[in-house]
């Protein structure tokens, strides 16, 4: 079908721009280095700039692109699961648990590890709570799931403030950019980088079911999808890998909403298609937002999640009104 | 009274071999709803070939009934067999190509186009990494073409109106291909000429595919004329089922709507009036 053709095609446009964003982020900075130069410390070369390519750019390109997927694939799960185009990977109080766990972790002055493992322990709570209470089953679940992400994550948010408003003062500007999502803080880009493949490749085998389960769980379930398990895998996976993105990054905004409505009007709801493509559109973002951000106004560094949003606000803007009819 | 119609295993054994177990069975099915009662002990085998007609009042569960039936919900008592198996050992795939089932109301979420839609219909039919091949479109295309929505394949289905968004819901249901159709409500939205057609069809598959039909609907002339048995159910766990022409009197159905009808009869049909 001349559809899939066409999802085929942007799927393929967004690898190539992905390694765009990526060569992109390698040679940019305070110290410009040449593609080739880029290329060879890539492979063990040694020169001059070898250590800002593997050191530096090189574990930050991963990093982005790792969080980026993460968070917009996520998003997209969430979008089915929660049957509600406007979910979002927050939604369920994910980062909300992770705020405070880092925003506690930062306030008595812990190290990295340390940040990192009180933000991913408080979005692992945020989870058990929220699943927790929300057990039940039948349509009352959706609502009854968001109501209670929505709650958590306000609580959350009010501690966050709380945290903030008794915290000394030169610690204020670290936490502030933990809350608006800041790269740098990312210490094994690798994990982060590999945690986004294994959430693709849980959910790809998924994805014709995903398609029906969008289209409501009892007509699923009559479509021949076992829709108790697949909520489960569907569930696991996106707070899996909100937790991933919000533990490395903190809270980057935007992604996680954005790419999948994107990715939907460039090709259409097909999860085959639009799961991958989110991935490569989200990973793609996040990495241009933060050469940006790490570039503009160097030596200083904007929060990526200010950029993220600066970027994908108007851009949506723009395709939503060329599609003036399409609801979705 | 309800042995008295029970025709589930006894009125015409001839045409019900002992060996075939029938399309669908259920067991001293007992099935509530939030404490009301919508049927127990209710037994009920469903040949090949095979249609019923479900009535009653708003509210009696004739959803709850037709969803309990689909596997959608857990029975309160008694069994439900599908070919002789229960839908637990049978899983939902293998579920989807036996029984399909036609929801009250489509709810969509996200965008989809009307040929994307009705080619769900097949998804019970693939492998997980299988894509739809030339020959599912080719037969998805036939089933839009059997409600006449061929000239729409290509139509957003938020662009729909009621009745053709219906009507797509059961080509899904065509492309889907079961041997049991559970049908709640399909003329829901439906005009009149569309009513007829939905009912010529499902009798067709019935008559040339030994297809078995349990539908709800609300107009007992229709149901009369469109079914081979009927089950009225009160509302209150008490229910009649037997052949239709037993079954669909004004006296009965009077007591289901608890508002007086007559009955008229004009060639060879019966026509039920509100008084």
């Amino acid at each position: 079908m001349t559809k899939h053709r066409r999802a085929f095609l942007v799927l393929l446009l967004l690898c190539a721009l992905a390694l765009g964003c990526a060569l992109f982020a390698m040679l940019a900075g305070s110290v410009s280095i040449a593609p080739g130069e880029a290329l060879t410390a890539l492979f063990g070369q040694d020169s001059p700039n070898a250590a800002i390519i593997t050191r530096l750019r090189a574990p930050r390109v991963l990093a982005g692109f790792a969080c980026g997927g993460l968070l917009a694939l996520a998003g997209a799960l969430m979008q089915v699961l929660l049957k509600n185009p406007l979910a979002d990977p927050y939604i369920l109080g994910i980062s909300g648990g992770a705020g405070v766990g880092a925003m506690l972790a930062l306030f008595f002055g812990l190290s990295l590890t340390g940040i990192n493992m009180l933000a991913f322990a408080g979005a692992l709570g945020a989870i058990l709570i929220v699943f927790g209470l929300a057990h039940g089953d039948g349509s009352w679940t959706q609502t009854r799931l968001l109501l209670t992400g929505v709650i958590v994550a306000a609580g959350c948010g009010a501690l966050v403030t709380l945290v903030l408003s008794l915290a000394p003062e030169r610690q204020l500007r670290g936490m502030l950019f933990w809350l608006m999502g800041d790269l740098a803080q990312v210490n094994a880009p690798l994990l982060t980088f590999a945690a986004l493949i294994v959430s693709l490749a849980a959910v790809l085998p998924f994805a014709r079911e995903l398609n029906l389960l969008a289209r409501g769980g009892e007509a699923a379930q009559s479509l021949g999808v076992a829709v108790p398990r697949l909520r489960r895998v569907v569930y696991a996976v996106a707070a899996f890998a909100t937790a991933v993105a919000v533990t490395s990054a903190g809270t980057i905004g935007f992604v996680g909403l954005i790419v999948p409505h994107l990715v939907r009007l460039l090709i259409g709801n097909d999860q085959r298609f639009l799961l991958p493509t989110t991935v490569l559109a989200g990973g793609s973002l996040l990495l241009f937002a933060d050469t940006l951000a790490r570039t503009l106004i160097a030596p200083q560094q904007l929060p990526v999640g200010v950029l993220t949003a600066l970027i994908g606000v108007p851009v949506f803007l723009f395709l939503l009104s060329r599609h003036p009819r399409q609801s979705f | 009274m309800n042995a008295a119609f029970d025709t589930a295993f006894g009125t015409t054994p001839d045409k019900r071999p002992e060996s075939a177990a029938g399309h669908f069975a259920a067991r001293a099915l007992e099935v509530r709803i939030g404490g009301h009662h919508v049927c127990s002990g209710l037994d009920l085998v469903l040949m090949p070939g095979e249609r019923l007609a479900i009535l009653g009042k708003n509210g009696a569960g004739k959803s709850t009934l037709l969803a309990t039936w689909a596997g959608l919900r857990a029975p309160q008592g008694g069994e439900i067999l599908l070919a002789g198996k229960t839908y637990a050992a049978l899983g939902a795939p293998a579920a989807a190509r036996r029984r399909g089932w036609l929801a009250q109301k489509q709810h969509d979420a996200f965008s989809s186009t009307v040929l994307e839609t009705a080619l769900t219909g097949r998804h019970p039919h693939l492998g997980r990494w299988q894509w739809e091949s030339d020959e599912d479109i080719a037969l998805t295309r036939a089933a839009l073409a059997r409600v006449g929505l061929e000239a729409l394949e290509e139509r957003e289905i938020h662009t729909l109106s009621g009745g053709e968004r219906q009507r797509l819901a059961i080509a899904t249901l065509f492309t889907q291909a079961p041997q049991l159709y559970l049908l709640d409500e399909p003329l829901a939205h439906l005009d009149l000429n569309h009513q007829i057609a939905v009912l010529e069809q499902f009798s067709r598959l019935a008559q040339e595919e030994s297809a078995a039909c349990a539908m709800a609907l609300h107009d007992p002339a229709l149901a009369a004329r469109y079914s081979d048995r009927a089950l009225l159910l009160f509302g209150n766990g008490e229910f009649l089922l037997g052949k239709s022409e037993d079954i669909l009197t004004a006296e009965h159905l009077s007591r289901l709507y608890a508002h007086p009808l007559r009955a008229f009869n004009d060639r060879g049909r019966r026509w039920f009036v509100p008084d």
